[in-house]
């Protein structure tokens, strides 16, 4: 090997906490890792060659593939599918994989292996067994003998698992969750997160029975229920099986916004102050990472990211947040923590009384009448197609009329060109549960 | 065609090119998109509204919504958006000046990225591409009406499949032997390529309902008078076909031809090897006939090649794309000097030009009085074309008004003789280009659709 394994002076290495300067480490429920990025419980840590190279890259902690009783889960071939852009990005992502198809035995030995090898890291598993106490019984022993930093429980595979009783039927039913939750808590004496299916109408209520039964932390999302795409000449979804398929679990950049949101609503909900989140979805790049956390997340985990690029893009995550937490001012990962909670409120919370209008930077418009024809024929005719005297078009906000919706930006293709403007009404701040012109609002 | 050149040795003896570079030398100038490439540039276009791109086409096709289609990879439906509007979109796509038109007022050029989506290159992937089980356009129900429709250039053949697919019979009459006009004849053949032309007409015509008669040329074995008594309407498309005369004595001489001649040769040989080449030659003219003629005579093997223009390169009328492409091919210019003698040898051949130098004096071009000699085989004359004035001799065609020497049409395409129209490089709106004369046709097929619809209803 001529491979020179050298770090420049000043240059961190893949285990280092302190990157740029700055600390990324945390504390995750009790769980200790050199930085946020976390590996998702998904084929990328299926086994101790892929959680090897995921260390060495630099990731500071993994969620081992679910583990489950024996024997083992069995596989279909055809496993994935995406949405994709018209560039062929991926924009989302569909899995019908199970759960680990290896046995018990070998992952047990390997995460024993792996754990002691990697001290510093990480290392969570996740499990997935019936929904009876002696079934956790005998599963959490064999694990919490593996040394590893605490376990993950998968409540939430939306496909294959339900059907035997595990997985989201489990997630979906509150009662459930708390029972299992609490299962564990008696049978394994280390940090307990629950992971949470985003296939709910309500997600509080999932994160709430974890808290009841004795949850950690929780994490989330799992996957959503999805379809990708229709083979328009065999009448068939994909991944295709045979001449047949089936729904799977949908992740990737497209799932960001739902488990935005979601985490927004534990971090924001009264009855779970301070219960730790996991942040899952979308995540790729240390914006997302950072956003995530700014909403309540605690740690990150990635899957569909390293699965589409390998795991070398942890080192620009890295790279990115210690720089840019670096410019902000910011020590550590709680520092900016929950950051973005305060500012997420409900609507009816809402200033009335606030007041945007577009504004065209008219040098830096290309003419293209996106704005225009998206105003007119869809928001508030608010823009105006003028001609200039050499025949070049001039599109001009109509004030008036603009109500502030943000379209005519979103459909700019001219970054900074069409600029939202607050405007000084003069009017204090009304909330809409004040405002004279709702008819529920509370008698002051 | 190319007599006057019978003397010079043929590509095959100078040998400069081997023929199989020689064949790659006229093979496609711009590579067609690869499917991957158009989805990409498609992607490119933003699908503007009222978009810039479309005012700039002469032919009036909905770019924005051919480009959305190939982004879906709608490729018949891009096609037929592009040929509802210009039948003969597959050649614009290859010959129109796309940087003076739709390219250039691309919004994408006031972007950041500073270049227009490649719309040309994308029409020729959507023409190129498709496949339609029949022709895709329908005839309506036959109206009895029989128009005769004179040259079997891009307006005639536009105009015909316009009134065709209005329900009329249209007759072509066309002087040479093969429909196309300079689609056929005119064009540098590395720009359309193999029988492209030939094939586009062969689609064009599966409409049905045109017949075209060859070899009749008005003024020789056709008469304006007889047409306008046989049939409902008549719709001139000539074209230019006389080549301007230098004014200079031995015009006639061994050596000097008009480009378009040898151009109308090159593109019909299959044999390029056999065409007689200059190694030194002039070419005078600043069109795009001119950047054809001096481009080809180089890709042909001629070792000189130089282009002389009277005046500075700011006015000539070939784009900075085509003067890129001369360039590139080792094509030499010289502007500011004038044709003053034409250089010959004892047995009156070509041997090289005196040129007068030139300036502009108070608006006007005037010599300098300085001279200067360029040694050639042969000279190609590339300094416009003009209309071929026997064409209009009989004493119906004798009545027809002119602007300048052209015929003269109002907005309708309606010449002075009643049911009589013409357009394309004949009449005096546009720029002599391909998509225009596309244009005039389509127009000029309504217009006259319109008028026999009215004369219907009114009888």
């Amino acid at each position: 090997m001529n491979t020179l394994n050298f770090t420049p002076p000043g240059k961190h290495n893949s285990s280092d906490s302190v990157v740029n300067g700055v600390d990324i480490s945390v504390n995750f429920a009790g769980i200790k890792a050199p930085n946020p990025f976390w590996l998702a419980s998904a084929p990328p840590t299926d086994k101790a060659y892929n959680v090897v190279r995921a260390y060495e890259a630099g990731w500071g902690g993994v969620v081992w593939k679910t583990l489950g009783e024996e024997p083992p889960a069995v596989n279909v071939s055809s496993r994935y599918s995406a949405h994709y852009g018209k560039n062929r990005e991926v924009i989302g992502f569909n899995n019908i994989e199970l759960i680990t198809d290896r046995s018990l035995e070998i992952n047990l030995k390997e995460i024993t292996q792996v754990k002691k090898d990697w001290p510093d890291r990480a290392l969570i598993v996740s499990i997935m067994v019936p929904c009876n106490e002696e079934a956790w019984a005998y599963i959490l022993p064999l694990v919490e003998a593996t040394g590893a930093d605490g376990i993950e429980l998968n409540l939430g595979c939306p496909h294959g698992m339900p059907e035997r009783g595990m997985g989201a039927a489990v997630g979906q039913n509150p009662d459930l969750i708390e029972k299992v939750t609490y299962w564990c808590k008696k049978h394994y004496s280390k940090p307990v997160i629950v992971k949470l299916t985003p296939n709910i109408t309500d997600i509080r209520a999932g994160s709430q029975a974890a808290l009841r039964g004795g949850a950690d932390a929780v994490s989330l999302i799992n996957t959503i229920n999805s379809i990708t795409s229709i083979d328009l000449d065999n009448m068939v979804a994909k991944p295709t099986v045979g001449h047949q398929s089936t729904h799977g679990g949908y992740c990737g950049s497209a799932v960001k916004p739902i488990a935005m949101n979601m985490v927004a609503e534990i971090a924001r909900d009264p009855a779970t102050p301070t219960l730790p989140i996991s942040g899952i979805g979308g995540i790729a790049t240390w914006r997302d990472a950072a956003e995530f956390i700014a909403l309540g997340a605690g740690s990150v985990q990635v899957c569909t990211a390293a699965m589409l690029n390998g795991f070398r893009i942890v080192e620009e995550m890295k790279d990115g947040l210690s720089r840019w937490m670096a410019e902000k001012g910011y020590a550590s990962i709680e520092a900016f923590s929950r950051k973005a909670i305060p500012q997420t409120t409900d609507w009816k919370h809402l200033d009335i009384n606030f007041k945007t209008i577009a504004k065209i930077d008219q040098d830096l418009c290309i003419e293209c009448g996106r704005c225009y024809i998206a105003c007119e024929d869809t928001s508030h005719q608010s823009i105006a197609k003028l001609t200039e005297q050499d025949g070049s078009r001039r599109y001009e906000v109509i004030e008036e009329e603009c109500v502030g919706c943000n379209l005519c930006q979103i459909t700019c293709p001219v970054e900074n060109c069409i600029t939202m403007v607050p405007q000084e009404t003069g009017q204090p701040f009304l909330a809409w549960d004040n405002d004279p012109r709702n008819p529920f609002r509370a008698a002051s | 065609m190319t007599s006057q050149l019978n003397h010079l040795p043929s590509a095959k003896e100078v040998g400069t090119y081997d023929p199989a570079t020689l064949a790659s030398n006229f093979s496609d100038l711009h590579p067609p998109l690869t499917h991957r490439q158009a989805m990409i540039e498609s992607q490119r276009c933003l699908y503007c509204f009222d978009a810039p791109c479309v005012e700039a086409c002469p032919s009036e096709i909905d770019i924005p919504s051919f480009i959305r289609q190939i982004s879906e990879n709608n490729i018949n439906g891009a096609a037929e958006t592009i040929l509802e509007a210009n039948i003969l979109g597959g050649s614009c796509a290859r010959v129109c000046p796309t940087e003076i038109l739709c390219e250039r007022s691309c919004v994408r050029n006031h972007d950041a990225e500073c270049q227009p989506v490649l719309i040309g290159l994308l029409q020729r992937h959507a023409t190129d591409h498709m496949q339609f089980d029949g022709h895709p356009f329908k005839r309506a129900a036959t109206t009895g009406r029989h128009i005769a429709v004179v040259g079997a250039g891009p307006a005639g053949l536009s105009c015909a499949h316009r009134l065709a697919m209005l329900g009329h019979q249209v007759t072509i009459f066309e002087a040479e032997q093969k429909p196309g006009g300079l689609n056929e004849y005119g064009i540098a053949r590395y720009k359309m390529t193999d029988d492209f032309a030939r094939k586009e007409i062969e689609f064009l015509l599966e409409i049905g309902g045109i017949d075209i008669q060859y070899g009749k040329r008005l003024g020789d074995n056709l008469e304006l008078a007889n047409l306008h008594k046989q049939y409902d309407s008549v719709f001139l498309g000539l074209g230019l076909g006389a080549s301007r005369a230098l004014g200079l004595t031995g015009d006639d001489a061994p050596g000097l031809m008009p480009a378009v001649d040898y151009i109308k040769t090159l593109r019909q040989t299959d044999d390029l090897g056999s065409l007689a080449v200059a190694k030194r030659c002039i070419v005078i003219g600043a069109g795009n006939t001119a950047i054809d003629m001096a481009t080809q005579m180089a890709r042909l093997g001629a070792s000189e090649v130089t282009l002389v223009y009277r005046r500075g390169v700011e006015a000539m009328s070939a784009t900075d794309h085509e003067q890129e492409i001369a360039k590139a091919n080792g094509v030499r210019m010289i502007t500011w000097a004038q044709p003053d003698d034409i250089l010959l040898d004892s047995q009156g051949r070509v041997v090289g030009m005196r040129f007068a130098k030139t300036r502009e004096q108070s608006g006007k071009l005037t010599a300098t009085g300085e001279t200067f000699e360029i040694e050639a085989d042969a000279i190609f004359k590339a300094i416009g074309q003009g209309f071929d004035g026997e064409s209009l001799s009989d004493a119906t065609a004798a009545e027809l008004a002119r602007d300048g020497e052209r015929i003269h049409v109002d907005d309708m395409f309606r010449t002075s003789l009643a049911n009589v129209y013409a357009g394309g490089d004949c009449v005096k709106p546009g720029q002599d280009l391909t998509v225009q004369a596309v244009q005039h046709g389509k127009l000029a097929a309504h217009a006259i659709h319109q008028a026999l619809t009215a004369k219907q209803e009114a009888a």
